[in-house]
C-alpha cells in the first residue's frame, strides 16, 4: 500500500497503488489524508461509515475521495484510518475511525478531487520492474489523481 | 506523457500569441503574454533552470499543460472568437487558469471546467483614511486581533452557522442577507460585481450534500492561497481614477481573497457528474464535460452556481464586517469603505461586440477577473466614468495591484484581465527548494507581519513559486486590457 506525490504546477497531483483495488483506494485516501492533515496523528475516536455506488471506476475513486471532503466540512470529522473498505464492481462500503478536526490545526484545504489527468488501471511488472498495461487478475491497481487545493 | 506534441505558438504582436486552429478547434487559442511570460507557459524550462525529469515529460507537460487547455476549450461547441488566456494563465483541470472563453447562447454550452470548484472565489478591497504610521505604531496587535476576529482554516467554521432556512435565504441573496443581518452597511452591496446578489439563484438545484458542506462555513477564510492582507498604497499610477477609487498614498487598504468553500466545491462536483449521465463523459478532457446553454441541466447548473456564487459573496461581505470592527476598535473614526469585489470563477451573460454586432453572450472567466471599461451599465454608477475597479493580488510579500477596466478589454478579452501572479512551480518542487524558516526570513527582511493558522502553508505560497506579478500587470497595462492606478506594499498578511 503506497503512495507518491508527482509534480503538478498548481495541484496536488498523486500515484497510488495497491495488490488489490481495496488497498490502491486506502493508498489513494492515504495521499488525500496527508495532504489535508500533514504529519499530524489524527486520534482514533469516533467510527463512520458511508458507501459509494458510481458508474466506473474512476467515478468510484472520485466519489470515494470526496467523501473524506464532505466529513470534513460538513462533520468537521477527520480520518485517522480506514477500518475496512470492500469493494465490488462499482460499489464500495467503508468504515473509517477518526476524531473532531477542531482539536487539530491544519494546512492544507483540498478544495476538491478532479478528473483532471485521472487515471485508474491494473497493471502488470515486467522484468523490467517497469509498469505496463495488463489484463491478468492478478496485477497490481494504479491510480493517478489531481486534487484540487 | 506518451503523444505530447511540443506546441509552438504563433507571435501576433508583442503581448498577443496564437496557437493556430488545428485538429476540432472551432477558434483558435490567444494568450496573452510578454516574451518573459510566454517562455514559462511554453515549456522552456530550461529558462528557469530546472531541467526535466530523464526519460519523463512529465515537468515539460505540465508548463505546457495549459496551452494544451485553452486548446481543449476551443474545441467546445459554440465558442465565440478565440479561447483565451491571461498574462497569469497557468495549468488547471478543464480550462486552464487563466481562461476565458465566450459562448452563443443558442449554439453554446456551459461546463462547470469552465468555472472551477471554488466558484466565486474572489477578491474584496477596502479602503481606509488610516495613515501607515499609525498602522504600523500598532500592527502586531491588530494583525492578531484580526486573526482571532476571522475563522479560517478547514473544515467547519468555529462560530454558530446558519440554519439550513437562513442558508437558502444566503443563497438567494448573497451580500444582501449579511447586509439585512448586520454585516456591513447598504453601501457596500453596490460596490460588488453583480450587486453582490447574482440574479437567477435557485437554491432548488443545489443538493442537500453541497448544503450541509456550506452550513458550518459562512463567515470564514478556509485556507490553502486563501488569505487576508493588510497593505499601504506605494504608489499611484493614475491620480483621477484613484480618488474616484478611494485610494490615497499612503493609507492603508485591506484585501479579502476567498471564495464559496465546501458549498461550491460539491455544486461542481454534483453538476460534472448530472452531466456525465446526461451527455456522457467528455472525451477531450473529463473536466470539460458540458451541457448546451439552454437546457434543463444547463439552467440547473447556472441556478445552482449563481447560489454558489452569493454564499462566496456574503461570505467576504461577513469577513469585511469582522475586519472593519476591528479597525474601528483601533482607529474609532477612521472610514473603512469597500473599493470593490470581483469574482474570478464565474460565468455570465454578458452582452459584447461580435462581428461588428451587439450580442448577449455567455462568458466563462476561470482564474480571470472582469475588466468592464468606462460606460458599462454594470460597472457601478460611482465608478461607471473611469470604468471598473479591478484588483490583482500579489503572491506572499509581493506588491499587489489596483488596475482600471478598460474600452480594450471589450475589444480584444471580452472585458478581462489577469486575477493574480499565476503559478509557475509546483508544490512538490517548492518543498525542495524553499522553507518554511527561508520563507518567515524572507517577510521578515521585507518588514512583513506574518500570522497563520499552520505554517506549512507558507511553504508552498512562497513568492517564489509565483510568476512575478509585476510583469503580469505591465502586460495588462501595455496591452490595455486593464491599466494601472496603484501600486500597493504588503505590511500584514494573514492565512488560515
Amino acid at each position: 500500500m503506497t503512495y507518491e506525490f508527482l509534480e503538478h504546477t498548481a495541484d496536488v497531483k498523486f500515484r497510488a497503488e495497491g495488490s488489490t483495488i481495496e488497498e490502491m483506494f486506502v493508498a489513494a485516501a492515504g495521499a488525500l489524508n496527508e495532504t489535508v492533515r500533514g504529519d499530524i496523528t489524527i486520534l482514533e475516536q469516533v467510527e463512520k461509515s458511508f458507501g459509494v455506488v458510481a458508474n466506473d471506476k474512476e467515478s468510484l475513486l472520485y466519489d470515494f475521495l470526496e467523501e473524506f471532503l464532505f466529513l470534513l466540512d460538513a462533520e468537521n470529522f477527520v480520518v485517522s484510518k480506514i477500518k475496512s473498505l470492500e469493494v465490488e464492481g462499482n460499489k464500495l462500503k467503508c468504515v473509517v475511525v477518526g476524531d473532531d478536526a477542531d482539536n487539530y490545526k491544519f494546512t492544507n484545504d483540498v478544495k476538491a478531487v478532479t478528473y483532471s489527468e485521472m487515471s485508474v488501471k491494473q497493471v502488470l511488472r515486467d522484468d523490467g520492474g517497469q509498469m505496463a498495461e495488463g489484463k491478468t487478475s492478478d496485477g497490481r491497481w494504479v491510480c493517478e489523481v489531481v486534487l484540487d487545493v | 506523457m506518451s503523444g505530447f506534441v511540443y506546441m509552438k505558438l504563433k507571435k501576433v504582436s508583442d503581448f498577443e500569441w496564437e496557437i493556430p486552429v488545428e485538429d476540432g478547434m472551432n477558434v483558435p487559442g490567444r494568450v496573452f503574454a510578454s516574451e518573459e511570460l510566454i517562455r514559462d507557459i511554453e515549456g522552456e524550462s530550461a529558462a528557469r533552470g530546472i531541467p526535466s525529469k530523464e526519460g519523463t515529460s512529465e515537468k515539460f507537460h505540465s508548463h505546457q499543460a495549459s496551452l494544451e487547455q485553452v486548446r481543449n476549450v476551443a474545441r467546445l461547441p459554440g465558442i465565440i472568437g478565440a479561447s483565451l488566456a491571461m498574462p497569469d494563465v497557468h495549468q488547471g483541470y478543464g480550462f486552464p487558469i487563466g481562461g476565458v472563453a465566450a459562448f452563443d447562447l443558442d449554439e453554446g454550452v456551459v461546463s462547470p471546467g469552465g468555472v472551477g470548484f471554488d466558484i466565486n472565489c474572489g477578491i474584496r478591497a477596502l479602503s481606509t483614511d488610516v495613515d501607515e504610521k499609525d498602522f504600523m505604531a500598532k500592527r502586531k496587535e491588530i494583525l492578531h486581533s484580526i486573526f482571532r476576529a476571522v475563522p479560517s482554516g478547514v473544515g467547519r467554521g468555529r462560530r454558530g452557522g446558519v440554519s439550513k432556512k437562513e442558508l437558502d435565504e444566503v443563497l438567494k441573496l448573497g451580500s444582501e442577507w449579511a447586509v439585512k443581518k448586520g454585516f456591513g452597511v447598504a453601501e457596500d452591496l453596490e460596490r460588488c460585481e453583480e450587486s453582490g446578489k447574482m440574479a437567477g439563484a435557485n437554491p432548488e438545484f443545489v443538493s442537500d450534500r453541497a448544503k450541509s458542506r456550506g452550513l458550518g462555513q459562512l463567515g470564514t477564510l478556509g485556507a490553502g492561497n486563501h488569505f487576508l492582507e493588510i497593505q499601504k498604497v506605494e504608489e499611484i499610477y493614475d491620480e483621477k481614477v484613484a480618488k474616484k477609487f478611494g485610494i490615497e498614498k499612503g493609507k492603508i487598504i485591506v484585501m479579502i481573497h476567498c471564495g464559496s468553500r465546501g458549498l461550491g466545491h460539491q455544486v461542481a462536483s454534483d453538476y460534472i457528474k448530472r452531466f456525465e449521465e446526461e451527455y456522457g463523459v467528455c472525451e477531450i478532457d473529463r473536466e470539460l464535460v458540458s451541457a448546451p446553454i439552454g437546457s434543463k441541466l444547463g439552467m440547473e447548473y447556472l441556478g445552482a452556481m449563481a447560489c454558489a456564487v452569493n454564499f462566496a459573496f456574503c461570505n467576504r461581505q461577513m469577513i469585511m464586517h469582522y475586519v472593519r470592527e476591528q479597525l474601528r476598535y483601533y482607529f474609532p473614526n477612521s472610514s473603512v469603505d469597500l473599493i470593490y469585489d470581483v469574482c474570478h470563477n464565474i460565468a455570465k451573460v454578458e452582452e459584447h461586440i461580435v462581428d461588428g454586432e451587439k450580442k448577449k453572450v455567455l462568458v466563462m472567466r476561470k482564474g480571470a477577473t472582469r475588466s468592464f471599461g468606462p460606460g458599462r451599465v454594470e460597472v457601478p454608477e460611482v465608478y461607471r466614468k473611469v470604468g471598473q475597479p479591478v484588483i490583482i493580488p500579489g503572491s506572499m510579500g509581493t506588491s499587489s495591484y489596483i488596475l482600471a477596466g478598460t474600452k480594450k478589454a471589450m475589444e480584444i478579452s471580452f472585458g478581462s484581465t489577469a486575477h493574480g501572479a499565476g503559478r509557475v512551480m509546483s508544490r512538490h518542487e517548492a518543498w525542495d527548494k524553499f522553507s518554511e524558516k527561508g520563507v518567515i526570513e524572507e517577510l521578515k527582511s521585507k518588514d512583513i507581519e506574518f500570522e497563520a493558522g499552520s505554517k506549512k502553508g507558507i511553504v508552498e505560497e512562497a513568492p517564489g513559486v509565483y510568476k512575478d506579478v509585476d510583469e503580469v500587470v505591465r502586460v495588462s497595462d501595455e496591452l490595455g486590457i486593464g491599466k494601472l492606478v496603484a501600486k500597493l506594499k504588503p505590511l500584514a498578511v494573514m492565512k488560515g
